[in-house]
């Protein structure tokens, strides 16, 4: 049971990520791959912070700024150089590669040893049960924040900007900038996702953001699913349901881990699994 | 209210495929002037009205609006005068947000969008009184979103939406091109009668002779980049609709 425990954790953490690629591809409809190397740089940042003895509630604001300066210039290639978002996300992700190791100056930081976010409180005898709280409580503030932004007058027109762009332009908007800080805002949460893993499992390593994209793509695709399925048009629930998406996704992992898989194959198990995720909806059943 | 000086724009200058898609036109649009274009595929007519807007910067000349210099100014910030309806339904509305989204930020067209909740009861009941003015029964549907509707109503709901926030040019770029015959009546109606009720200038692109003949008390006929006829209050009225015919006979 304690297995299926880490896998929830893990998914909470990771629903920062997924909501983070949330906003970008669903709200902002720009494929950011910055991912990579912005949740690196927030699991970096804050490794380093910590292990400077600063306290946890200092590193954060550092982690959101770090991880909102990336994807801020990920914005500025993409719009104000006329870069395609792809590229601009993996230029700013392969720059991001050094910067990090510069950052960390080894390729691994042990954080056992030092105080976490998790240790700042303590609800539970449990430690993984005390992080499930505590964690659990820093998403849903993390939802309530981005439900109330997309409802004000400003979120709207950050979902006009992703869906008429002509519109929104005719509508005073300069949509520019609505892009940069729409990113800003997708990897300083991605950001945030590395600040949460690398303090519950108590490392950060150079190479943990490889791939991890993929995470936040399947979450936020059977959040889709669902939404779709259920034809949803509530905001809240449509974050809720990223959230869900992120644990149901680690949860497969788990399974997967759980029935004897191979761990070398997991990113093929994960590969795959977002290639059914994403296929189901398409695929027609009854035929013709 | 609009005042266009020689004004140029060519597009991939220097290249093969140069086109001069306006040649040196001057315009004085006074205001409350409803100034109908019409004229041959590309004659110029979208590329002008897309220089009046800001979407395309000029080659050279100038275009203010109330005296106000505005050549240089982004499309986005001439938002403070000027609303738009386009051809295609679906560029001047967000499919994904609902009719109450949509109307929100054509509330705000010249404020800045910021970190409050604009959308109040007292907001809603506002839209719905505004909405069910149009006579298309949408009032109970603002929580819909705007992809549902047809083309028809969204391009009603994009003309209502222009009037939401203060706005002193509407430009209408063939509104109706994309609409059913019904439809196309209900737009253009409801056009005149917003423009008339908030005392708009307004320039309007057809390919409708009826439509340019029955709208407007201004008529000019564009050809290869310049106005090639001009008609005023005056001289509109006493045009007749087979002489507009005439012009592209």
């Amino acid at each position: 049971m304690d297995f299926y425990l880490t896998a929830l954790l893990q998914g909470l953490c990771f629903s920062a990520l997924a909501l983070g690629i949330f906003i970008s591809m669903k709200i902002f409809n720009i494929p950011d791959i910055t991912t990579d190397g912005s949740y690196t740089l927030g699991a970096v940042v804050t490794a380093v912070m910590i292990k400077h003895q600063q306290p946890v509630y200092v590193v954060l604001p550092a982690v959101i700024l770090a991880g909102g300066l990336a994807g801020a210039l990920t914005g500025i290639i993409h719009t104000k150089l006329k870069i395609n978002a792809l590229l601009a996300g993996i230029l700013v992700m392969t720059g991001l590669y050094s910067v990090n190791l510069t950052i960390m100056g080894t390729s691994n930081i042990p954080l056992n040893s030092f105080p976490s976010l998790f240790t700042l409180w303590h609800i539970s005898e449990d430690p993984n049960q005390n992080t499930f709280w505590i964690v659990a409580v820093f998403v849903i503030a993390i939802i309530l924040i981005i439900g109330y932004l997309l409802k004000t007058d400003f979120g709207i027109a950050m979902r006009a900007t992703g869906n008429s762009e002509s519109m929104i332009r005719a509508l005073g908007v300069n949509t520019d900038r609505m892009k940069i800080t729409g990113l800003a805002l997708a990897n300083a949460l991605t950001a945030v996702s590395g600040y949460l893993i690398c303090q519950n499992q108590g490392f950060t390593d150079i190479s943990m953001g490889i791939g991890i994209v993929i995470i936040g793509l399947g979450s936020v695709i059977i959040a889709e699913t669902l939404i779709n399925w259920l034809r949803i048009t509530s905001v809240w629930l449509s974050l809720l349901l990223v959230l869900g998406g992120s644990v149901i996704f680690q949860m497969v992992l788990a399974i997967t881990l759980d029935i004897g898989v191979d761990a070398n194959l997991l990113k093929l198990v994960t590969a795959g699994f977002v290639l059914i995720i994403v296929s189901l909806p398409r695929l027609n059943f009854k035929g013709r | 209210m609009i005042e266009i000086k020689n004004i140029h724009k060519i597009f991939n200058s220097g290249q093969p495929n140069q086109v001069n898609a306006v040649n040196g036109i001057n315009l004085n649009i006074k205001s409350e002037e409803f100034l109908v274009i019409v004229g041959a595929n590309g004659s110029g007519k979208t590329t002008l009205l897309d220089l009046v807007a800001g979407s395309v910067s000029p080659t050279s000349g100038t275009i203010s609006i109330d005296n106000e210099d505005i050549t240089k100014l982004q499309d986005y910030r001439r938002s403070k005068w000027i609303a738009r309806v386009f051809q295609n339904p679906m560029s001047g509305t967000a499919s994904d947000l609902s009719i109450i989204d949509n109307f929100r930020l054509a509330a705000i067209r010249t404020k800045p969008k910021g970190l409050s909740i604009g959308i109040n009861d007292t907001f809603k009941n506002q839209i719905k009184e505004k909405i069910s003015t149009l006579g298309l029964g949408l009032e109970n549907k603002i929580e819909q979103q705007m992809g549902t509707l047809s083309g028809g109503q969204r391009q009603a709901l994009t003309l209502l939406m222009s009037v939401m926030d203060s706005c002193k040019v509407l430009l209408l770029d063939e509104p109706t091109a994309a609409l059913d015959p019904r439809s196309a009546e209900v737009v253009m109606r409801t056009a005149d009668e917003l423009i008339k009720d908030y005392r708009l200038t307004s320039i309007l692109i057809t390919h409708n002779l009826k439509d340019a003949y029955k709208y407007g008390n201004r008529v000019i006929l564009m050809g290869e980049g310049q106005v090639v006829k001009d008609l005023d209050a005056g001289k509109k009225k006493a045009l007749k609709q087979n002489d507009l015919f005439d012009w592209f006979g």
